[in-house]
């Protein structure tokens, strides 16, 4: 389902609306620009953990956070698309779930795993397709449908397997999960993942495609008016987001060597914690993948810092937490301290883009 | 548009199936094939010999990973063993996820091993979920011990577990006859009909009755409460009514039990008939306290911690490896042997009683 050009031309136009509203913000708010912020904030981080945590810094330790964050990267890509069009897709995790459960019932079945991956991911395109045509054929916002969806998908999962644990997966394939590539210390889910990410940067930031998501975000009618089949790109984020979820469920299962009906529980709000956190703005129409990768990986570095210094859960939870609040306050400030310099200005500055 | 997207999806939809189908037709990796042709278990490479001798070393760096923090039962067996650590002058730590998810244990492994600890003591939330990161921290010489609910044995190094099946059984009956001197009708209370683990421990109560010095003693009936509050509550009822000599019952379900308790105290059996079984302290402790209930079992959790920090420091000092046959000194709670899969069993059910169960708050 690649972006047609037809669509994908008249997007052009519009698209210069976010980034003409991020450059009003002058040479002030471009230098304090938060995906900025967090990608500083990453390197303070890992200078500040490898100087403290001796383990912190070791190749074993980074290999193996990196390889426990492969599943909310994943869907953090899909996820950031749907932000930026201003759709939200709260049921990932369940899919993920449902995914896993469908793996294990299978495989206990004495189904072939190269059928079932090829089927479980199909199923998991049917379940983002089930919450786009919800949400673009009848028009109900993306949080209620996805809410909805959340509970049914894991009502569904454990319909598939119960509270039992399916293990002892082929070995070719869960290695394939963990192990890193031969000679280097990248695990091949995060070697995945570089791909993906890149496909996704470069569609989102450089194609037709992804300036119509940002155009839909700031402003869907003016999209709408521009040509954009707003509607029919929604539903491609949708199934692309059920796509990536119920492919991440494949490879948590693996990764675990378990498949239950309850695994990635509670996931969706992380996804959605290192998408904001990574500076894209939750009304939509403004935000980069960089951003959201700095933002993963602030998570997941900051989490395994203050665990190894042994800080309790809830800390832990406290300080993402904090992190996460500052993330969405800081910006908006910006654009206050940013107006407020303006304004000895005699031109009138034109309504900030819708935020 | 949807024509085009109804279109392109079917075709997406045939192609997938169709893919499938010769996926499916040519054969693959099915939980058969992959049983069949996947290698033997490595043997263990060069099992380490085990010194009985050599002192416990001091400094150990133990950590509990519980199911899950904040669980009182929990909290109680890791602060045993964590105190226990201070007999060998050692140190032991309690860290764990707030929830008890399969994976949420995974990454604490990880660091353990990170911050170079000797041993890691684990109540596994999911016997395979743990196993990876549990062979990744032996391969660096950590010593993996697992309690309260094993890890599959192939990750850790030894079990510690908190009763035997057969124990159970046989000190329920014994447990009961000393209170009703040997002498009347009984009756067990089970859970469901097909609970494993309470049918095991049937099996050996029948067998253990058929001892002589319980010739007096005769069982007429099993009921099944479905660990159900309400379902055992009626069937206590039921019990008491249809045979009016009974003289004790044995529930080995915490439900059964506290249900039977509740219906026995508010009744004229109260005082007459005998109820025992396993159960909680804190579900228990009024029925303890009005004179429902005189004695019930479980395992003491204390000594469960106990055991398992002993059995980690003997690990890490290389006192025993985890082979069947070896003996480990476990301190006040004298030796334990180990038995089959490197399996401890820490021994008879605890009993609890009006002098001891305010000691216990879980």
């Amino acid at each position: 389902m690649a972006p047609d050009v037809k669509t994908a031309q008249p997007a052009g136009g519009v698209a210069a609306l976010p980034p003409a509203g991020a450059a009003e913000r002058g040479s002030f708010g471009r230098f304090l620009r938060w995906d900025t912020l967090v990608g500083l904030l990453l390197v303070l981080v890992f200078i500040g953990g490898s100087a403290s945590s001796p383990g912190f810094a070791s190749i074993d330790n980074l290999s193996f956070a990196l390889g426990d964050l492969g599943e909310i990267a994943l869907i953090a890509l899909a996820m950031t698309m749907l932000v930026v069009a201003a759709e939200v897709d709260l049921s990932v995790a369940s899919v993920l779930g449902l995914s896993s459960a469908l793996v294990g019932a299978l495989w206990d079945a004495g189904w072939a795993i190269e059928t079932i991956i090829p089927l479980v991911v199909v199923i998991g395109a049917a379940c983002g397709l089930v919450n786009g045509l919800l949400v673009t054929r009848l028009g109900l916002p993306s949080l209620a449908v996805t809410i909805g969806t959340l509970a049914l998908y894991r009502g569904l999962a454990y319909v598939v397997l119960g509270d039992r644990a399916i293990a002892e997966f082929p070995q070719q394939y869960t290695s394939l999960a963990v192990d890193d590539i031969p000679g280097t210390p990248i695990p091949y889910p995060v070697a995945l993942f570089i791909l993906l990410a890149i496909i996704t940067a470069v569609v989102l930031h450089a194609t037709g495609f992804g300036r119509s998501l940002f155009a839909i975000g700031a402003q869907e009618e003016a999209a709408l008016f521009a040509g954009i089949r707003v509607k029919r790109v929604k539903l491609i984020l949708f199934v692309l987001s059920g796509t990536v979820a119920a492919f991440a469920g494949v490879v948590f299962t693996l990764r675990y060597g378990s498949a239950r009906a309850d695994n990635g529980m509670g996931l969706e709000l992380a996804v959605i914690a290192a998408v904001l956190l990574g500076g894209v703005d939750f009304d939509g129409g403004r935000g980069t993948l960089g951003g959201v990768i700095a933002g993963v990986l602030l998570i997941g570095l900051l989490r395994n810092l203050l665990m190894l210094n042994d800080v309790s859960t809830e800390i832990q939870s406290i300080v993402t937490g904090l992190l996460l609040i500052i993330s969405v306050i800081t910006p908006r400030l910006v654009a206050v301290i940013g107006q407020r310099r303006r304004r000895p200005s005699p031109v009138p500055s034109p309504a900030p883009p819708a935020s | 548009m949807f024509t085009f997207s109804r279109r392109s999806a079917s075709t997406t939809v045939m192609a997938g199936l169709l893919s499938l189908g010769l996926v499916a037709c040519g054969g693959g990796t099915t939980k058969d094939s992959a049983s069949s042709a996947a290698p033997a278990a490595p043997a263990s490479s060069a099992p380490a010999t085990a010194n009985p001798n050599a002192p416990i070393k001091e400094g150990l760096k133990l950590a509990f990973l519980p199911k899950q923090i904040n669980n009182p039962y929990e909290t109680i067996v890791d602060k045993a063993g964590i105190e226990a650590a201070a007999e060998f002058k050692g140190e032991a730590k309690e860290v764990g996820p707030s929830d008890a998810s399969a994976s949420s244990q995974v990454s604490y492994i990880n660091t353990l091993t990170q911050q170079g600890h000797d041993a890691i003591l684990i109540a596994a939330n999911d016997a395979n979920a743990v196993c990876g990161p549990l062979q990744q921290a032996r391969s660096k010489g950590v010593k993996i011990v697992s309690y309260d609910s094993d890890a599959s044995k192939d990750c850790r190094d030894i079990f510690i577990n908190q009763a035997n099946s057969e124990e159970i059984g046989r000190s329920q009956v014994k447990l009961l006859s000393e209170m009703i001197g040997s002498k009347g009708e009984i009756a067990i209370l089970s859970a469901t009909a097909n609970a494993t683990n309470q049918n095991t421990w049937i099996e050996f109560m029948k067998d253990e009755l058929g001892k002589p010095e319980y010739k007096d003693m005769k069982l007429v009936k099993v009921a099944y409460g479905d660990d159900d509050d309400q379902k055992s509550f009626q069937e206590t009822q039921g019990l008491l009514q249809a045979y009016p000599n009974l003289k004790g019952i044995i529930s080995p379900t915490t439900v059964g039990i506290s249900a039977a308790a509740r219906y026995i105290s508010g009744s004229k059996y109260k005082g007459k008939v005998v109820l025992t079984g396993l159960g909680t302290p804190n579900q228990m402790r009024q029925f303890v306290k009005d004179g429902t209930v005189e004695k019930f079992a479980l395992w003491n959790p204390k000594d469960l911690g106990y055991l398992a920090s002993y059995a980690a420091a003997a690990l890490a000092s290389g006192q025993i490896t985890g082979a069947e046959g070896e003996v480990l000194k476990a301190g006040k709670l004298g030796e334990r042997t180990v038995g089959k899969d490197g399996e401890i069993i820490l021994g008879p059910p605890f009993v609890f009683d009006k002098g001891n169960i305010d000691q216990f708050d879980f």
